[in-house]
């Protein structure tokens, strides 16, 4: 899922300093799962948010809802009157969701609440790790079910390098070291074989590195007078 | 096009001392931060005649200095054979390729492919990395770029080929330590001709690495120059042992290194530096005769970090002075030409 962290109370205030009327708006789905924009935080939010401009000698009249899944419009739509109202959307969804927003309301300010940071998993209560970078050509085939664009700091695809050391990366003693984690495992199911043979450089045009990524489905495209 | 290089990668000066059988010796050269290429020059002076060629690092430890390339050049001008070093942290495949192309027109020979180090160790943590490709995916490419005229996207260089005899680097010392003669192995296979280890203090444990690599008969397949480097102090030795990720620095070292300035006054920090700096250099010589008895090394990186002054008593120390002078290419041959 995508995990997200809720940016600090001051720099979202300064987002929506001019705004009157401001609609917090939170999301149903990964966001409330690692407790940064679910229904509750939107609710906090809006609660901090009146009471920092009560203090600041404003009234800002904050109102909050929340949707199942902000990055589809047919879930934004019915709250289309509430977002109208307001002069200022404050997002609590991930960069999907605040742009979804802002697309579907132009004419609106639709701000974020959240840094977006990464696709991953909570590992224990309270900590989230990131798996997956959306690199597009999906390599975990060869590398034992664990991913060294996402987990090895250089993205190395013939590692690990010399800077692995007591099973962690070199950049901190708190991050495994991705390639002694893949070495482990194929090592375990008797399959090193995988990883002796050289990786040759990575096509990444399927990567951000190609631009904005499309995914075109003719076979389930709607046919012209199908969707009118 | 493809240059006449008599049967050699590249020709340079540390191929052809390899090639003769010599145990070769190569140096180190940081260059500084900033844009004074002085520096470079009193540094070559200090290192001619006491290596065979000199790695000229690139923004070593993610730290912002003067370019390989630019400070290889005034190496090569100083008469001092540089081998220039190429991250995969800074730059992408067009830029890696086309610094290279310049820095062979400029006469650069030698070339050492490395990852680098993460830029969270140096003085731009917030920078973006690139990573395009890695280690082995750059050798294939400068390799690709020598053996078969063409870049790394498959088109023909229509004209003269960089030809560079391409290096790696190797850390025994890192994790997984039963894995590091395998990835070795990688990297001869994508086309290294030869390879610098991290620095070695724990023989015995470079001994099982290189068993293994023997083993794999990768001794056989490339030249394998092991790393040493002078302590300072035992502050440094300490340091390195204790704090620098992909070091196995034993204790006996960082106890020689106290032991050095025992009984000379604590505030004679003079005569302490120096009997330290005497000491390191004294262990420096005696790895590096250890290193000449394992089989399959065939010479020594002497890695004196901001002390190039120590290459020429280490390798005098060492019996390895004056360096040998491998026959010059020979023109090319009728039918070659």
């Amino acid at each position: 899922m995508i995990i997200a962290e809720q940016k600090p109370l001051d720099e979202v205030q300064a987002l929506i300093t001019d705004a009157e009327k401001v609609l917090v708006v939170g999301c149903g789905t990964c966001v409330t799962v690692c407790f940064a924009g679910g229904e509750k935080e939107a609710g906090i939010m809006a609660t901090s948010l009146r009471m920092a401009s009560k203090l600041n000698g404003a009234v800002m009249d904050v109102t909050h809802t929340t949707v199942q899944r902000q990055c589809e419009w047919e879930y934004i739509d019915p709250i289309k009157d509430q977002i109208n109202d307001a002069d200022a959307i404050l997002s609590l969804g991930c960069g999907i969701g605040v742009q979804a927003i802002a697309e579907r309301y132009p004419q609106k300010v639709v701000v974020p609440g959240l840094n977006t940071s990464f696709l991953g998993l909570p590992t224990e209560q309270g900590v989230w790790e990131e798996r997956c970078a959306a690199c597009g050509t999906c390599m975990l085939g060869l590398t034992g079910g664990i991913c060294p664009i996402a987990r090895c700091a250089k993205q190395l695809l013939n590692g690990p390098c010399g800077g692995s050391q007591d099973g962690v990366c070199e950049i901190d003693s708190d991050t495994p070291c991705a390639w002694q984690l893949i070495y482990d495992r194929l090592e375990a199911q008797d399959r090193l074989h995988l990883i002796m043979e050289i990786q040759p450089a990575k096509d990444w045009s399927t990567s951000r590195d190609g631009g904005p990524r499309k995914i075109t489905r003719e076979d389930l495209r709607l046919a012209a007078e199908e969707s009118e | 096009m493809t240059e006449n290089t008599n049967g050699f990668k590249s020709g340079s000066n540390l191929e052809r001392v390899l090639r003769e059988g010599h145990f070769a010796v190569t140096a180190e050269l940081g260059p500084p931060q900033s844009a004074d290429g002085e520096v470079i020059r009193e540094k070559a002076k200090l290192l001619i005649g006491y290596c065979d060629a000199v790695n000229i690092t690139d923004n070593q430890t993610a730290i912002v200095r003067m370019s390989s390339i630019g400070a290889g050049t005034i190496v090569v001008q100083e008469g001092l054979e540089p081998i220039i070093q190429m991250t995969c942290r800074d730059r992408n495949r067009l830029a890696i390729q086309s610094d290279l192309m310049g820095a062979y027109a400029l006469g650069m020979r030698n070339l050492l492919c490395l990852t680098g180090d993460h830029q969270s160790f140096g003085n731009h943590p917030t920078a973006k990395n690139v990573h395009d490709l890695d280690s082995i995916s750059l050798i294939q490419s400068v390799v690709k770029m020598r053996e078969e005229n063409c870049f790394e996207c498959g088109d023909e260089i229509k004209g003269i080929e960089p030809r560079f005899f391409v290096g790696a680097a190797a850390n025994p010392f890192g994790d997984p330590f039963e894995w590091r003669p395998y990835r070795l192995g990688k990297k001869v296979k994508a086309g290294a001709d030869f390879i610098q280890t991290q620095l070695i203090y724990n023989v015995p444990r470079f001994e099982e690495f290189m068993a293994k690599v023997r083993e794999l008969g990768l001794h056989e397949q490339v030249y394998i120059l092991a790393g040493v480097g002078p302590l300072k102090s035992p502050g440094m030795a300490r340091y390195m042992r204790d704090q620098v990720p992909g070091l196995d620095v034993p204790d006996t070292f960082v106890d020689r290194m106290l032991a050095a300035a025992e009984g000379i006054d604590k505030e004679d920090k003079k005569a302490r530096g120096q009997a330290w700096r005497a000491e390191g250099m004294q262990i420096a010589i005696e790895l590096i005769q250890q290193m000449q008895t394992i089989e399959g090394v065939h010479g020594v990186h002497l890695m004196a970090i901001e002390w190039e002054e120590a290459v020429k008593p280490i390798i005098e120390g060492a019996d390895l002075y004056p360096r040998p002078t491998p026959e010059p290419l020979s023109a090319p041959d009728a039918e070659a030409a």
